[in-house]
């Protein structure tokens, strides 16, 4: 057993780290504030390689693996977790199902400028009437001809509101063309097709350098080969790489949990009360020592989970496990690291309340922990 | 142009530093270990040279196998290929015993120029790429802030900063440089650097290998000694001057100057 990164992991890692550290945690204050999308920081993370690290060099990628995807998205994440959505979304999820489900030509036309960073790719699932149960969307998608039309809208769509997103994957109920059943079949939309419409950007709690708007398809066409893969097994494609996603959240939640332990033990050992530093406190000790336990076991099991994904195993119940703690773990974290800074903690001017802030949807997004527990049970045979 | 640079491994400069029990040398367990930053500027400078004029990057580092880390790093960052001396004899060696091995090593490398860091962070002799100039018979130009190479590749105009004005010192090729802050900004390694750094050639060479005699080197070999490592001294706890009035506080403090302080 080894429990050492490789010596290129953690070169990633440091890289990431110092990018983060240097370039993007100055910024994230401002860009929370005034809601911007940093584009110059995009383009840099995109000519570092960071959107295609595990994507083979043919494709415009670096050739690397999973462990390295979801350690950079950790340190991108340590600084902004805006950033570190930006990574899941267009890499973990939308560069991996082109990567394995697209042909040759799709990957060529829309992998390539993905993997390099060039453009920014979005995914669409989630409807107004169907989140947790994903199964009963209604966008439609018929074929008239050489084109698929598409018809309905999804919600809460990362990064396509970016100026350089180039896509949405998207997920659209087709019938079966012999038997007339219902399927799922998923769609490559480039954002510039007609009767595509960018919807309302959404006013969140936290995350506003993400891009998040809602899409309309009113009359959608799009070729016949945008189709993404097996027609009839649209939903399973989703759930694999929503999967992989599922490590990327607990990625990030290590990500902002460790930022949040970063800021409380300097903050501990600066801030004066009763004649000396509160980190001489054991109430204060225990917590910062709490937190580094929660944060070192949720790290610990992403990594694992990603590891078992480069080896090509399964690890649906190491990636729930993994999504499950450490999504629940920063929310934890976040909040102690409010109470630790007291009322300081809760204004704009110290970091922790925007990691708190940024923390909460980490429970939601990509499968609520409520249905990470339902695999959960399924996994015990329940 | 080919070009080497020498990397030294240093401990971050966040590293808080802890003295060993034989109050020479520093406790290493724990430490994360860096290049020297200096020498990160003449990686940068060498890579940005070589990107406008062609040739080669070698990048030669001295010490344990742990050093592999930070020419791996200069690898990633654009690099062509790492030479790493490793040694047990070497353990303890001064910078001068560092320049002899350094020398021997780069001396059948071709080379137009060699780029070192002004200094290490670490022990602060900046004594090694002097020493190597001279070892290897060449120029040395110290402290560069920026460094015009030629259009015909045959010269280079080295700035060097001096009392607020800027000294410019030119030098025919090959020639040494050594590097401080302000030269460049270096670059990220990037992701393809990376996974293409474990790729690269990273030669290790022994002493022996080097044709160089081990008693030379390590703590025997040293000129300069190391004495002692001390703290730096605590800071005592300052003194709040009481009284009334603001006569009485001067009156006051004049009084501890005189008295306590004697400085006047």
């Amino acid at each position: 057993m080894d429990f050492d990164l490789k010596e290129e992991h953690r070169m990633i890692r440091d890289m990431c780290r110092d990018f983060s550290q240097e370039v993007i945690a100055p910024r994230a204050e401002e860009i929370d504030r005034k809601r911007e999308y940093a584009y110059d920081i995009i383009a840099r993370m995109g000519e570092l390689g960071m959107m295609g690290i595990p994507i083979s060099e043919e494709y415009g990628g670096s050739g690397g693996d999973w462990v390295g995807m979801q350690l950079c998205i950790e340190e991108i994440s340590r600084g902004d977790v805006a950033f570190g959505a930006l990574l899941d979304v267009t890499t973990s999820v939308v560069a991996q199902e082109l990567d394995v489900f697209g042909t040759e030509d799709q990957k060529r036309t829309w992998l390539v400028p993905i993997a390099k960073g060039d453009k920014i790719g979005a995914f669409g699932l989630t409807e107004p009437d169907a989140g947790s149960d994903a199964g009963s969307i209604r966008t439609t998608a018929r074929l008239e001809g050489r084109e698929w039309v598409i018809n309905g809208s999804k919600q809460f769509i990362t990064n396509i509101g970016l100026d350089n997103a180039s896509l949405i994957v998207t997920a659209a109920v087709t019938k079966n063309p012999e038997k007339g059943t219902r399927l799922i079949s998923t769609f490559i939309v480039p954002k510039d097709a007609p009767g595509f419409i960018l919807g309302n950007r959404y006013d969140k709690l936290g995350w506003h350098g993400s891009a998040t708007h809602e899409v309309v398809f009113d009359n959608c066409r799009i070729p016949e080969e945008n189709l993404l893969g097996d027609p009839a097994r649209g939903f399973a494609q989703h759930l694999t790489v929503l999967q992989t996603g599922r490590i990327s959240i607990a990625a990030m939640s290590v990500g902002v949990a460790q930022a949040c332990l970063d800021e409380s033990v300097r903050y501990s050992k600066e801030r004066m009360q009763f004649g000396k530093p509160i980190g001489r406190f054991q109430a204060v000790q225990f917590k910062l020592a709490d937190m580094s336990v929660a944060i070192e076991l949720a790290r610990n099991q992403y990594l694992k989970a990603a590891w078992l994904k480069d080896q090509g195993r399964r690890h649906t119940f190491e990636a729930t496990v993994a999504k499950l703690f450490a999504s629940e773990m920063v929310e934890k974290v976040a909040s102690d690291a409010i109470q630790i800074h007291g009322g300081y903690g809760y204004i704009a001017e110290y970091p922790v309340s925007r990691y708190y802030k940024g923390a909460k949807v980490l429970q939601i997004v990509e499968g609520t922990s409520e249905v990470m527990r339902i695999i959960l049970s399924r996994e015990l045979g329940l | 142009m080919n070009i080497v640079v020498c990397i030294k491994q240093v401990p971050d400069t966040e590293t808080q530093i802890k003295i060993a029990s034989d109050n020479k040398s520093i406790v290493t367990d724990d430490i994360k270990w860096v290049m020297n930053p200096y020498d990160e500027f003449g990686v940068e400078e060498a890579l940005r040279l070589k990107e406008k004029f062609g040739g080669e990057v070698t990048v030669v580092g001295l010490g344990p196998k742990r050093v592999t880390e930070s020419l791996r790093t200069a690898l990633a960052m654009g690099a062509d290929k790492a030479v790493l001396i490793t040694d047990d004899a070497l353990e303890g060696s001064d910078s001068l015993a560092v320049a002899k091995a350094l020398a021997a090593a780069i001396k059948d490398l071709e080379y137009d120029l060699i780029f070192t860091g002004q200094r290490g962070v670490d022990d602060d002799m900046g004594v090694a790429g002097a020493s190597l100039a001279e070892l290897l018979g060449i120029p040395h130009v110290a402290l560069a802030v920026k460094v015009e190479v030629a259009e015909d590749g045959k010269s280079v105009k080295v700035h060097r900063p001096v009392e607020g004005q800027t000294l410019v010192i030119e030098s025919g090729l090959p020639v040494l440089i050594t590097a401080q802050k302000g030269l460049n900004e270096p670059r990220y390694a990037s992701l393809p650097g990376i996974m293409k750094a474990k790729k690269k050639p990273l030669d290790e060479k022994s002493l022996s290998d080097l044709g160089l005699d081990s008693a030379q080197f390590g703590q025997e070999g040293r000129k300069v000694k190391v004495l002692e490592l001390t703290p730096p001294p605590e800071r005592a706890a300052g003194k709040i001057v009481e009284g009334e009035t603001p006569q009485e506080k001067a009156a006051e403090l004049a009084r501890l100057l005189h008295e306590e302080a004697k400085v006047i």
